[in-house]
């Protein structure tokens, strides 16, 4: 996967539900710079859904979003 | 389109029922999350979802009423499984359990979010609810064309 990306900020959404994974990520995007990217861990399988209509929403990219176990693991990069 | 050429969300919220105003947060919380400008009109039941914890009512029907229907957003029911508040507690536990965040905590998060709320003019003055009855951060009252302005503006329009 995207092991080449450099991650400006890790979250940890792990444990929280819809939806409060995609209000995290939302709440976070400015804590980067345009062009940064966030790495969030999720626990919650609704975020594999909501966090790319949230980027589509907002004008963001998913670079990738994974499942690793129990766990779903996102790149989220900031775009404007 | 709204304000900036956002997406924009205008939600009545009539029902006080706990499960209901659940999906109302919980969708206000993700559309503020998404940039979206959200307008939440709270009328009748709904009122108390953004009541502080305090006396109301001038009349005796008033008063009657703030005090069978008073306290705030912790004392919502779910609209089935009542059982005479056993249903609060026990959705409470399955919630907490589930890590669910509170009911009053996903109000606050709305406001924190620039969620705009407001209280419906003619259902305060029926029952009898000031507007400094209401937690901080709901604006000034407004009545049903407002409501529909922000409706017709809307991308989004629900009825709770």
């Amino acid at each position: 996967m995207s092991d080449d990306v450099k991650v400006d900020l890790e979250l940890d959404l792990k444990g929280l539900l819809c939806p409060l994974p995609m209000v995290k990520v939302s709440q976070n995007i400015t804590n980067v710079p345009v062009g940064g990217v966030i790495r969030a861990v999720a626990t919650d399988p609704g975020a594999m859904a909501d966090i790319p209509a949230w980027a589509q929403s907002t004008g963001n990219e998913v670079l990738s979003a994974e499942k690793e176990g129990a766990e779903f693991v996102f790149l989220v990069k900031r775009l404007k | 389109m709204g304000d900036e050429g956002k997406k924009s969300l205008a939600m009545v919220v009539m029902s006080g029922d706990m499960d209901k105003l659940f999906g109302a947060f919980i969708i206000a919380n993700g559309a503020a999350a998404m940039g979206m400008d959200v307008t939440m009109f709270f009328t009748f039941w709904g009122l108390r979802a953004i009541k502080k914890d305090v006396r109301t009512g001038k009349t005796f029907f008033g008063k009657m009423l703030g005090t069978m229907y008073g306290g705030d957003i912790t004392k919502s029911n779910p609209s089935k499984f009542s059982f005479g508040g056993m249903g609060r507690w026990m959705f409470g536990k399955m919630m907490g359990k589930h890590n669910v965040q509170k009911l009053n905590e996903m109000r606050d998060l709305a406001v924190q979010l620039g969620v705009n709320m407001y209280g419906c003019q003619m259902s305060m003055d029926v029952m009898e609810i000031p507007q400094d009855a209401f937690i901080d951060g709901v604006k000034e009252p407004v009545g049903v064309g407002f409501f529909l302005l922000k409706a017709q503006e809307a991308d989004v329009q629900l009825f709770i």
